[in-house]
């Protein structure tokens, strides 16, 4: 239909507009007053955000920050100011977001997926010789000793620990993991403690205490191979390192043992000759071992795979019966005239409408082994969530009742759209209700259908809500979480490698998600060749 | 639809035994399916409202028909927990995201539908590839992005409202902006045309003439994300640690992991609380829906 008029609605690059309009359609140039006073504004409120975006960064001295945020700000008034980029005025807001938080972390995910990052493998190698130097700080016969007020940058729960510490002579510093900085307009108090300072949130005692585990990790290098620690919640002293650096072996050196711990540049660590490591290591690249990892190592393979094959069977078992029960269902209302039809409809829909997250939630405690409804009403023992092969069936019904109502809503849509003579005409035929409906409704119906299940499986595949509100990917064998669950899906055992184990292992859950990627679009780009949706493009 | 089921009309009468069976052949076989598929349908729902009801309020007290109707757990819900702060946070992300994603999405489907131009394909394409990688896949790179982004702005770290709003919108464009633009390609071009002759700006068009014609389809769009956004766990568990900034989903979550037994019927009232947005705008919007769920956005 639009073909021969393709090139006319808004063509870009034809040049200044003029008014009154031209027959063929061009869009005249400026527009009301009042377009023209939101566009400034809108502008003027883009500017004001660029502003506030470049302070902090300026701070900081991060120049590439800094020339990132100024060309975004002058790409937008590019696009809005020029009469050339009609198309680039619809499409840059949308694009930006997609740019920042979806196209750029799927980039940084490759990357991590090469590196070892992981809780203790975060920063650069001089971080990790300045803490590990810091954490090993032994209180000397002179150590100076401090009084101590824990505050944080920011949120008390999860900011950045700095120590407040005033000195004998009653000088107030701010020491980070960076180093140790005078304290100015800070308030002390008669004990020492600093009572206010500006840019700081001082922490009660049982905040401190809710972050002891930071704080015991918790060192202020003050250079030359000393450093602050805290002994205790008010007190803190400097002391000397007992393992020291050394640039020409490239090593760490622990006075007291006398144990050398050589760099590895490959593994990102000190190990001693031993093989005994340091807990405090930097990132480096380790190119494709995390893949190697759970491709070719036994136990990390056996893992994957038996969580590759469980993945793929649980999206096409839901897939296929929901198809199967949305279409009964379906089916059995596609009837003219019958009574109570939509009082049906309504209840069928039902669980549709409910929240999923809360209804999964639901189920799992009705399959609880102790309290739930299944075994009270049933009179059954059967520990549903601790059993593999229960907890399997558990997590697929309680996805094929969320499920079926959609399928059987598109079902319906699809039935209606089938005329009723195709299905009379074979039955005058002589074909049997079952024959009408396999050689002539079901070919029909699948023609419409098959995008969706084509979504409908892509999209359990990653039901990450699915298996973690259920079951947490659990139970788990002799193991434990490190390895796959009997229910876990690749997505829930990457998410519990990067945030739900005691040390977070970023670039072996990075590899997961790139490996979950390919999966994906090998079987997207499949399935897309097969249908029309790339037709489209060209209307 | 098109004409309605021509059926033979007897003329004499039949026996009532002869026309019970032939409705049992006809309907009433389709009425006794319908029941137990309704009943598997509705029970879960029946249980989770009794429990609300249930005035002790425990797992194990709980009956699948209501025993008492008390409003004790709802007044815990309320006392004992920030359950208002979830609500809020919960609709804060789920109305907010809806709107903006409509508009950003319904923005880029017009320069799909309206206007060639270089790229046009690329970007209609790349829109698809975009996903086969959904975005919380990249949650770890999304996570370290905003530890950093964090520290030099605090304003939208973690624990904020605003940080995990942007990541929501990165996934603005996405399949709905397909399922958009082909509702844009079907309102006649010649509407906006004649609004051209008369001197009608792109944003004019845009804003008086195309986005009332698409309504049905920015209602449904608006109703996915909505539902989307209200149930998103994975996402929302990274960014929200603090307890008062965490939506209901989260903090449902937390009620019955620690007490599994002792907090349901407390869960039960907060489960029916996040389900209510979503039937009320299910009710508004049943036109639409099966319409708009058969052009191919998906969910569950």
């Amino acid at each position: 239909m639009a073909t021969n008029r393709s090139g006319t609605a808004g063509a870009p690059g034809k040049g200044a507009p003029a008014r009154p309009a031209l027959p063929g359609g061009r869009f005249s140039g400026n527009g009301s007053l009042t377009g023209q006073l939101v566009k400034i504004a809108l502008l003027g409120l883009f500017t004001a955000l660029g502003v506030w975006a470049v302070l902090p960064l300026y701070t900081a001295g991060n120049w590439w920050g800094i020339g990132l945020a100024v060309a975004v700000v002058a790409l937008v008034y590019w696009v809005y100011l020029s009469k050339r980029t009609v198309p680039a005025k619809y499409l840059v807001p949308g694009v930006l977001f997609l740019m920042a938080f979806q196209i750029f972390p799927v980039l940084y995910t490759m990357s991590t997926s090469l590196t070892n990052m992981s809780d203790g493998h975060r920063g650069s190698k001089e971080q990790a010789i300045s803490s590990i130097e810091a954490y090993s700080v032994v209180r000397g016969e002179d150590s100076e000793e401090y009084v101590l007020t824990v505050a944080t940058t920011g949120d008390p729960e999860s900011g950045e620990l700095v120590f407040l510490l005033t000195d004998s002579e009653g000088d107030a510093y701010a020491g980070t993991e960076e180093g140790l900085s005078e304290l100015e307009r800070a308030e002390v108090g008669p004990s020492g403690k600093v009572t206010d300072a500006f840019g700081y949130t001082l922490l009660t005692p049982s905040q401190v205490n809710a972050r002891s585990d930071d704080l015991q990790d918790f060192a202020v290098p003050t250079g030359d191979g000393s450093g602050i620690r805290s002994s205790g919640l008010s007190s803190a002293f400097e002391g000397n390192a007992q393992r020291a650096y050394d640039e020409a072996c490239d090593c760490v050196t622990d006075s007291e043992t006398g144990k050398v711990y050589t760099a590895d540049d490959e593994r990102g660590a000190f190990y001693g000759e031993d093989g005994e490591r340091l807990a405090q290591g930097w990132q480096v690249g380790v190119g494709f071992d995390n893949f190697a990892r759970f491709l070719l190592n036994p136990t990390f393979a056996a893992s994957f795979f038996s969580t590759l094959v469980w993945n793929i069977a649980f999206a096409a078992s839901v897939t296929f019966l929901v198809f199967v029960l949305g279409l009964a269902v379906a089916l059995t209302l596609h009837v003219p005239r019958m009574r109570g039809k939509v009082v049906y409809r309504i209840l069928v829909v039902l669980p549709y409408a409910m929240s999923s997250l809360a209804m999964y939630l639901l189920w799992r405690d009705m399959f609880n082994a102790d309290f739930g409804l299944f075994n009270r009403m049933l009179g059954l023992q059967v520990d549903w969530l601790g059993d593999a092969w229960a907890a399997r069936a558990a997590v697929i019904l309680a996805n094929v009742w969320l499920g079926y109502p959609y399928m059987f809503l598109v079902a319906t849509g699809a039935l209606q759209a089938i005329p009723r003579e195709l299905g009379q005409a074979a039955q005058l035929d002589g074909a049997g209700p079952w024959q009408a409906f396999r050689h002539v409704t079901l070919p029909l119906l699948m023609v419409a259908m098959a995008p969706i299940l084509i979504a409908t499986f892509a999209f359990n595949f990653n039901n990450f809500n699915a298996v973690w509100l259920l079951t947490r990917g659990g139970p788990f064998g002799a193991e434990g979480t490190a390895s796959g669950g009997a229910t876990d899906l690749l997505i829930t055992y990457t998410y519990r490698l990067a945030f739900s184990e005691a040390t977070a292992q970023y670039g072996y859950a990075a590899a997961l998600s790139v490996m979950i990627f390919l999966i994906v679009s090998v079987t997207s780009v499949i399935s897309l060749s097969r249908t029309k949706a790339l037709q489209e493009v060209d209307r | 639809m098109t004409a309605p089921d021509v059926a033979v009309r007897p003329v004499y009468q039949r026996s009532t035994g002869t026309r019970l069976t032939l409705w049992l052949s006809r309907l009433g076989w389709r009425h006794a399916v319908m029941w137990v598929v309704a009943a598997f349908a509705v029970f879960p729902v029946l249980f989770v409202v009794s429990a609300a009801l249930n005035p002790v309020g425990t797992l194990s007290s709980s009956q699948l028909w209501p025993t008492g109707a008390s409003l004790a757990n709802a007044r815990e819900l309320f006392q004992n927990t920030p359950f208002t702060t979830w609500y809020a946070n919960s609709l804060f992300f789920a109305l907010t995201n809806a709107a903006v994603t409509v508009l950003l999405s319904a923005l880029a489907a017009y320069a799909f539908s309206r206007m060639r131009f270089k790229g046009r394909r690329v970007g209609l394409i790349g829109l698809l590839v975009i996903q086969m990688f959904p975005q919380f896949l990249a949650i770890v790179a999304i996570y370290l992005m905003f530890s950093n982004i964090g520290e030099v702005y605090p304003v939208i770290g973690f624990d904020t409202r605003w940080g995990l709003l942007l990541v929501y919108l990165g996934g603005a464009l996405s399949i709905n902006t397909w399922l958009m633009k082909g509702f844009f390609d079907t309102v006649p071009r010649e509407l906006d045309e004649s609004a051209q002759m008369d001197g009608a700006t792109h944003a004019q068009v845009f804003f008086r003439i195309m986005l009332p014609l698409v309504t049905p389809v920015l209602a449904i769009v608006a109703l996915l994300v909505f539902i989307n956004t209200i149930n998103e766990f994975l996402m929302a568990s990274v960014f929200l640690r603090d307890t008062a900034s965490q939506t209901l989903g989260l903090g449902l979550y937390q009620l019955v992991d620690s007490q599994r037994n002792a907090n349901f019927g407390m869960f039960a009232v907060g489960a029916l609380m996040l389900s209510l947005p979503t039937l009320i705008v299910f009710w508004f919007l049943q036109r639409y829906i099966s319409e708009g769920l058969t052009s191919g956005a998906v969910k569950g």
